[in-house]
């Protein structure tokens, strides 16, 4: 269970988040949805602590997270970056078990390598890739890469930071697909941001709906299509029209 | 008047508050010397990039400013017929000052910016978040082993260009200059003595911890964008060579005032 509970954070004058409240179930499938630099991608870093809130609290598993031990609590986190951030100066292997390589789940080299070859193939490539270095990548193999090792050390909450975008359909749907998994089968917690309509489909238990700084609609992914909201009407249709500018 | 009064009071201040964020960057490195986990292979990686590689640039710089010290100090010696004292003023310079400034600048030119560079892209690529989120502290991850790594390197970097300068000098006295071999090494040996040599080596190690420090501070400070990695890097250059400078001075005080 995740829960924040009015979140503001300010870069200069840009008021981003003005009073985010939002809870995800354990082991349940959270979609944020909204336009882009609404500020998605500042409450991942918010929970995770890597963009400090100006006010609000964040409760992980009922613990406010600055109470609790950073190193214990990044643990059981696993993290996409939008920009996948990988480390470009190791291979693609090691960069998926780099926690597998140091710290607390240290293991012998040849066994982190081969957990990074499996997890490799489950984002869809192929054991070649893992000697390569990410610069050699494209886009959309990098991002996958960046899926691998956010799910190499099995954690227990997870987040996407757009995990289909720049990708083809076929492999779209491989991702989707393994999200979905992750949750179902592990029992995961995850959090995933996209603009992909498909993907909420088939990823998401519950949606939320970020617009000017707040959670402006949440709920059931069914109820999404009924929700009688304007804004969450307008995105979901794709329309220029509507309550939520074009230009931003 | 009041205006040019604020500005400067402005400009002091935020001087102030970069010199105190840049202390207490270096005691925190510093502090993690002391605390597990430590990235041995970081630390080898950072001693090859950093002293290593650097080899060839220091000797270099080193070779020419021998030489070109044994010419000038024959130059200016000969105005009082005493030539003589070449060998000795050439190794006791060498030593002493230029070794460890001239090696600490091109260390700062080739591995404060190169860290800078390096630092700032992980950081703007988000690759520094993803450390954290991955339980990894990037003070031990990547500062630590870089500023450990130079405060190592340099001085033997120091040690190779003192010797290679000292040759440098040699050669130019004994081909150019007419010295007699034998006399040029023994008036070199003669002449220097230990704490010359050791005092060089620990302005190098003050210098190598100079640089790698802002190296990292910078990088880690860097603004986004294409734009603030090159800042960053510019700032770790300018910032490192100063400080070098200035400590060179407070040393040669501490260790050299009558
Ligand atoms: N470190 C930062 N410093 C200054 N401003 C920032 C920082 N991080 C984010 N912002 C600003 O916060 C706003 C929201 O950014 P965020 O990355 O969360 O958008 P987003 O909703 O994820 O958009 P997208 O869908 O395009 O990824 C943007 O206006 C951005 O400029
Ligand atoms: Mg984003």
């Amino acid at each position: 269970m995740i829960e924040l509970r009015d979140i503001h954070k300010t870069f200069g004058s840009n008021h981003v988040l003005r009073g985010v409240n939002l809870s995800i179930p354990k082991g349940s499938s959270m979609v944020i949805i909204g336009g882009s630099g609404t500020g998605k991608s500042v409450t991942l870093k918010c929970i995770l602590g890597l963009v400090t809130p100006d006010q609000g609290q964040i409760l992980v598993g009922g613990q406010n997270v600055e109470d609790v031990s950073r190193d214990a609590f990044l643990a059981r986190f696993g993290m996409l970056f939008q920009g996948a951030a990988l480390f470009d100066s190791i291979p693609v292997w090691q960069n998926v078990a780099f926690r597998l390589m140091r710290g607390a789940l240290k293991r012998p080299k040849a066994e982190a390598r081969e957990i990074a070859i499996e997890k490799l193939r489950r984002v869809g490539l192929k054991p070649e890739v893992a000697d390569k270095f990410p610069a050699e990548l494209s886009g959309g193999m990098q991002k996958r890469v960046g899926l691998a090792r956010a799910i190499a050390a099995d954690p227990e909450i997870i987040f996407f930071d757009e995990p289909t975008t720049g990708l083809d359909p076929i492999m779209s749907g491989v991702i989707n697909d393994l999200i979905r998994e992750i949750v179902t089968e592990m029992g995961a917690t995850a959090l995933t941001i996209t603009h992909d309509m498909t993907s909420v489909r088939a990823i998401a238990d519950n949606v939320a709906m970020l617009h000017d700084g707040v959670v402006k609609w949440t709920g059931a992914v069914n109820d999404m299509d009924t929700s009688g909201d304007p804004y969450v009407d307008q995105f979901i249709h794709g329309r220029a029209e509507g309550p939520i500018a074009a230009v931003r | 008047m009041t205006r040019f009064l604020a500005s400067i009071g402005r400009a002091v201040l935020s001087a102030l508050a970069s010199v105190g964020s840049v202390a207490l960057f270096a005691l925190e490195t510093v502090s993690h010397l002391f605390r597990p986990p430590f990235y041995g292979r970081e630390f080898w990686h950072a001693l090859i990039q950093i002293g290593w590689l650097s080899l060839p640039v220091v000797g270099l710089t080193a070779f020419f400013t021998g030489g070109a010290l044994a010419l000038q100090i024959f130059a200016g010696g000969s105005r009082y017929g005493a030539e003589a004292v070449v060998p000795s003023i050439v190794a006791i310079g060498m030593v002493r000052e230029l070794g460890p400034v001239l090696g600490g600048l091109m260390v700062a030119a080739r591995v404060a910016s190169s860290i800078a560079a390096e630092i700032g892209t992980m950081k703007v690529t988000e690759q520094i978040d993803a450390l954290v989120t991955l339980s990894t502290n990037p003070m031990k991850y990547l500062t630590l082993p870089r500023v450990l790594a130079a405060t190592i390197a340099v001085p033997v970097l120091v040690a190779v260009g003192d010797s290679v300068g000292i040759m440098g000098g040699y050669l130019v006295g004994v081909n150019r200059l007419d010295f007699n071999s034998a006399t040029y090494l023994k008036n070199t040996v003669d002449f220097l003595e230990t704490w010359d040599i050791t005092s060089g080596l620990f302005k190098g190690a003050a210098f190598g911890f100079i640089v790698a420090t802002m190296g990292c501070y910078h990088g880690m400070q860097s603004g986004r964008g294409a734009q603030g990695v090159g800042a960053a890097t510019k700032s770790a250059v300018v910032s490192a060579s100063v400080l070098i400078f200035a400590a060179n001075y407070i040393l040669t005080e501490l260790f050299f005032a009558a």
